[in-house]
């Protein structure tokens, strides 16, 4: 099944309603960090801003990958590649349930018309040293959004709490698009014949190519050495007076993305594997307790 | 006489926590009500996916006065003594009265403390239940240093109609609420708590929980009829849905006919797990294709927008799990069973890969004891972990064991070997179905044995209420498989047995606990469980420890035959009897045996009997102690118990006639010896001493 293409309800022109919505909300609107993440909370705007108790709001687009995900473009809902829009708010504010369920609304999800939810799903991230405690936003069924209030980041509590909404941009496209397969999603708005392109024509290939790579031929013996190097970088940079926390961070990044590679490659044993999140955790609360002295609110 | 409601409004609460959450609010508000002193006729507690809320019916308006006597010091204590008890209590001498106690002449007051009005006491009583308020889980939000389970927006708190004003943070008490989020998001204003349920009612909320789960049946059970089809009621999942909805509407959706060759448990699981659906099942019990979700609105459209939408995801998750069926099913069980060695058992246990070539190989020995081809035994319990490493059970660990069932048969394995594979998880707890064909027996009790003496081996065994490895149901698990198939197995023999198939790495743990030593106490631990079991059916558990005491017993199949025995004998007159003078005789042995400080334990003299009862006794004993130990052996509990009986009469008249503490020291020393021979002879079935009344 191939939607009609509208431009009201296209790939794109969902990101850009999102992308409004938030900047009328005092959201800087910011473009995804360019680096291999596994999702937006990755991002230095969520895990080091929500640190600290200065005010924050941000929206963002973020190119997510998990490359144990992939299938090869053969699965209609997997993707080893796929997009988030991630939302901030620090403080949480009061009404941040009203101003998510507007930005629905915003998006054209009448709300008399469809079945809204909030699912009891606690977030944790082991790699950030980091939790929270929110729900899972049905609509419909279907799991649209993931909606959580920050407790802790790099293993230090966050104080004011930060909330983020993050959207699962293919799943939420499908819903709204009406399509059962995400590369059958309409991306610009445009009949075909006129350069209209679906989700498929922009990724398959991709996903074609990086499951391969992801599961098949990533040197891993190459990966598991950049994985050292991150890692000693990063250390390197933390330990300088004054420390660099961003640059440091990039590397903590860097270290987490390869582990998740080595773990698609399937070559990391159970044991080991604890022991490498362990590494990317350290490496986190570092770079979260340099950012915070870097604020001027030493730990 | 006055009401008391509150409502905590917040944002959704998870329902797992939900009925909890009412209790809790319930117990810690009336437990603070009771302890000021003021009395009540009923409090009942409601909760929905946003509210906690508590009403208290038939509060006074104003706490009782109270008349408390107190007394003071002494009337000759120092002067600053004195004062310092005026002072504090804000009298002057004249108000107290001299009294003479046992302990000197006191200076006595009689304080009348006024009742404080009823609402005043409130707030503080609100404030202590919402800081101690003991959620599973609770949460920080913006900048406000609360904690509740979810940001908190709203305080309904009346008394006798009027608000009592109270805070937490920036939110404070009012007398309105709000409905539905989406139907009736207005404030509502209530006087009391009709008011408030009606109101709310209007506003698309139902109050009490329970008439929402009657909603939800209720309705899921019309549309299904409509269609001579029935809603498969699980009530775990009617709990919680219940739990995700203020206003309950049950909607029926399609199951694409492409989907309805998946397996049964697949498609259920897929529809419970992610989507929270009921299944549906025709008039033969079969699976329809049709599913009832439960939204929490009203929609314009009857629904129709919701219905589809939850079948196009409905779709995608079978779509998902068509794509697990046929991935699986491209590789054998046994060729996954190799890479067990990525998933842990136990960290300190090694990979279930170890795990289970140790089940193979358990499943082997006890092949034995349950009478089945030690080979098939063996293949079942190689392969029992592999769908482990399957798609399927990856997304769905509930189907561990029902896919290996699966792709056992895909695979071309027998029938026994993919039934046994199934059924190795069970029993899970006294209630679930026992398995009963040999092979699915051998497996299960090898799953269960080799978790128990391992987690013993690296000592983390249940202690109070923490059990992380489930091994209690694991216990419990073996002893349902042994007794409700009535099989022989030597408990000890195996357990050592397995503690030597974990490899030498575990030498650390073997040098703190030997394999006897390991044996004994997991023997112990399941004698507990068997207790528990049995008590639950009316099995005395004194006469389970009478017998285990022993130490002789580790085969739970002959233990209850000897338990069984033995309570019909002590419900005979024989038996209490017999119990009686056991009693006694244990007493005047022990109580002798301290004062002498020496122990009567040696031989009877049979020269030295004076009277014709001790003589009468003693050759009693002589004869029932081999009697006893021989039926024992030959597991004829009848005919010890009525070999016990006998020795009623000679002990009876014994205790009638014959004087144990005599003046005669070597005939008293000879009795106690003769009643501590007792003692021994009714050892060989159990020890008495343990048996109460």
């Amino acid at each position: 099944m191939t939607a009609a293409p509208d431009k009201k309800t296209s790939f794109q022109s969902l990101i850009l309603a999102l992308q409004t919505f938030w900047a009328d909300q005092g959201c800087v609107v910011l473009q995804p960090y360019d680096m291999e993440v596994g999702a937006g909370t990755f991002h230095p705007a969520t895990t080091l801003r929500v640190l600290g108790t200065k005010p924050w709001r941000a929206a963002y687009v973020q190119p997510s990958r998990r490359p144990a995900d992939g299938r090869y473009g053969d699965n209609p809902n997997r993707l080893q590649h796929y997009y988030q829009f991630q939302v901030i708010l620090k403080p949480s504010p009061d009404d941040s349930q009203d101003l998510y369920l507007q930005s629905l609304r915003h998006l054209g999800i009448d709300e008399g018309l469809h079945d809204i939810r909030f699912v009891e799903d606690d977030w944790e991230s082991p790699t950030l040293g980091a939790s929270g405690l929110g729900w899972e936003v049905w609509c419909d069924g279907m799991e649209v959004t993931q909606f959580t209030y920050f407790q802790q980041m790099g293993g230090m509590e966050c104080d004011p709490v930060a909330v983020e909404f993050t959207y699962g941009l293919e799943r939420l496209a499908m819903y709204i698009q009406g399509v059962d397969n995400v590369y059958d999603l309409d991306w610009n708005g445009l009949p075909k014949d006129q350069g209209g392109l679906t989700y498929g024509d922009v990724f398959h290939q991709a996903e074609k190519e990086f499951s391969a790579y992801n599961f098949e031929h990533a040197n891993t013996e190459a990966v598991a050495r950049h994985f050292k190097d991150a890692e000693a970088q990063c250390g390197a940079l933390l330990a300088l007076t004054p420390p660099l926390p961003l640059p440091a961070y990039e590397q903590c990044i860097k270290a987490s993305h390869l582990f998740n590679l080595l773990d698609a490659r399937g070559v990391i044993g159970v044991a080991e594997r604890a022991a490498y999140i362990a590494r990317v955790r350290a490496l986190a609360k570092g770079c979260c307790e340099a950012w915070l002295v870097s604020q001027g609110e030493g730990v | 006489m006055a009401e008391l409601l509150l409502e905590i409004l917040s944002e959704e609460i998870p329902a797992r926590m939900q009925a909890r959450a009412a209790d809790d609010l319930k117990r810690l508000m009336t437990d603070g009500l009771k302890k000021a002193g003021l009395t009540f006729e009923d409090a009942r507690s409601f909760v929905t996916p946003r509210r906690l809320a508590l009403v208290v019916d038939g509060l006074p308006v104003n706490q009782p006065d109270v008349t408390e006597e107190r007394r003071g010091p002494r009337v000759d204590a120092p002067e600053q003594a004195i004062q310092g008890f005026l002072k504090g209590n804000g009298l002057t001498l004249d108000q107290c009265e001299k009294r003479t106690t046992p302990k000197g002449e006191f200076y006595f007051v009689v304080v009348e403390r006024k009742g404080q009005v009823t609402a005043d006491l409130l707030p503080e009583m609100f404030n202590d239940m919402f800081q101690v308020f003991p959620w599973p889980k609770s949460m920080r939000w913006g900048t406000g240093g609360q904690r509740w389970v979810r940001p908190l927006h709203g305080i309904l708190c009346l008394f006798d109609g009027a608000v009592v004003p109270m805070a937490v943070g920036s939110t404070k008490s009012t007398n309105s609420t709000i409905g539905h989020r989406v139907l009736a998001p207005g404030v509502i204003g209530v006087n009391d708590f009709a008011e408030y349920r009606d109101k709310l009612e209007n506003a698309q909320v139902i109050l009490d929980a329970d008439e929402r789960r009657k909603a939800i049946a209720g309705q899921a059970e019309k549309l299904t009829k409509k269609e001579k089809l029935t809603v498969k009621i699980d009530n775990s999942l009617l709990a919680e849905v219940t739990g995700l909805v203020e206003w309950p509407m049950a909607l029926m959706g399609r199951i694409d006919e492409v989907f309805m060759d998946l397996p049964e448990e697949v498609l259920t699981t897929a529809m419970r797990h992610h989507q929270k659906y009921f299944s549906v099942v025709d008039a033969k019990g079969k699976l329809a294709p049709r599913f009832i979700a439960v939204a929490n609105t009203e929609a314009t459209d009857d629904g129709k927008a919701i219905i589809a939408g939850n079948e196009r995801v409905l779709r995608a998750r079978l779509a998902d799990a068509r794509y697990f069926w046929d991935q699986d099913r491209k590789r054998t069980l046994e060729s996954r069973v190799a890479g067990l060695d990525g998933v842990v058992f136990q960290q300190r246990l090694g990979s279930v890969l170890d795990k289970a070539e140790r089940m193979a190989k358990l499943a082997r020995t006890l092949a034995e004891y349950t009478g089945v081809d030690p080979d098939l035994a063996e293949r079942a319990a190689r392969l029992a972990k592999a769908d482990l490493t399957t798609e399927m059970v990856v997304e769905f660990p509930e189907l561990q064991g029902v896919m290996g069932r699966y792709y056992a048969l895909a695979d071309g394995e027998t029938a026994e070997v993919a039934e046994a594979i199934a059924d190795h998880y069970a029993p899970q707890g006294p209630a679930d179905r026992c398995p009963s064909a040999s092979v699915n027996v051998a497996v299960a009790m090898a799953d269960k044995i080799d978790s128990l003496v391992g987690f013993w081996m690296i000592d983390e065994k249940p202690t109070g209420s923490k059990d992380p490895f489930a091994l209690r149901r694991s216990a419990l698990g073996v002893i349902r498989l042994i007794v409700e198939n009535e099989l022989s197995v030597p408990l000890l023999e195996l357990f050592t047995a397995v503690y030597g198939f974990f490899p030498p790495s575990y030498n650390k743990e073997r040098s703190v606990i030997p394999a006897d030593v390991l044996a004994r106490d997991l023997l112990d631990f399941f004698a507990d469980r068997l207790k528990v079991h049995l008590r639950d059916k009316g099995v005395r558990h004194d006469l389970i420890t009478a017998v285990f005491s022993l130490g002789d017993e580790d085969d739970l199949v002959r233990l209850l035959a000897r338990v069984e025995a033995l309570e019909t004998f002590l419900a005979s007159d024989d038996g209490e009897h017999l119990l009686v003078a056991y009693k006694r005789a244990a007493n005047i042995v022990a109580i002798e045996e301290k004062k002498d400080g020496v122990i009567y334990d040696q031989p009877v003299d049979a020269g030295n009997l004076a009277d014709a009862e001790e003589a009468s006794l003693h050759a009693g004993l002589e004869e029932a102690a081999p009697r006893i130990a021989k039926a024992v052996a030959e597991e004829r509990f009848a005919d010890a118990m009525s070999a016990l009986a006998g020795l009623r009469a000679p002990v009876d008249a014994f205790f009638d006639k014959v004087t144990v503490n005599c003046d005669d020291q070597t005939l008293r020393a000879n009795r106690l010896r003769l009643l501590s021979r007792i003692r021994g002879a009714l050892g060989g079935v159990a020890d008495f001493s343990k048996i109460e009344g």
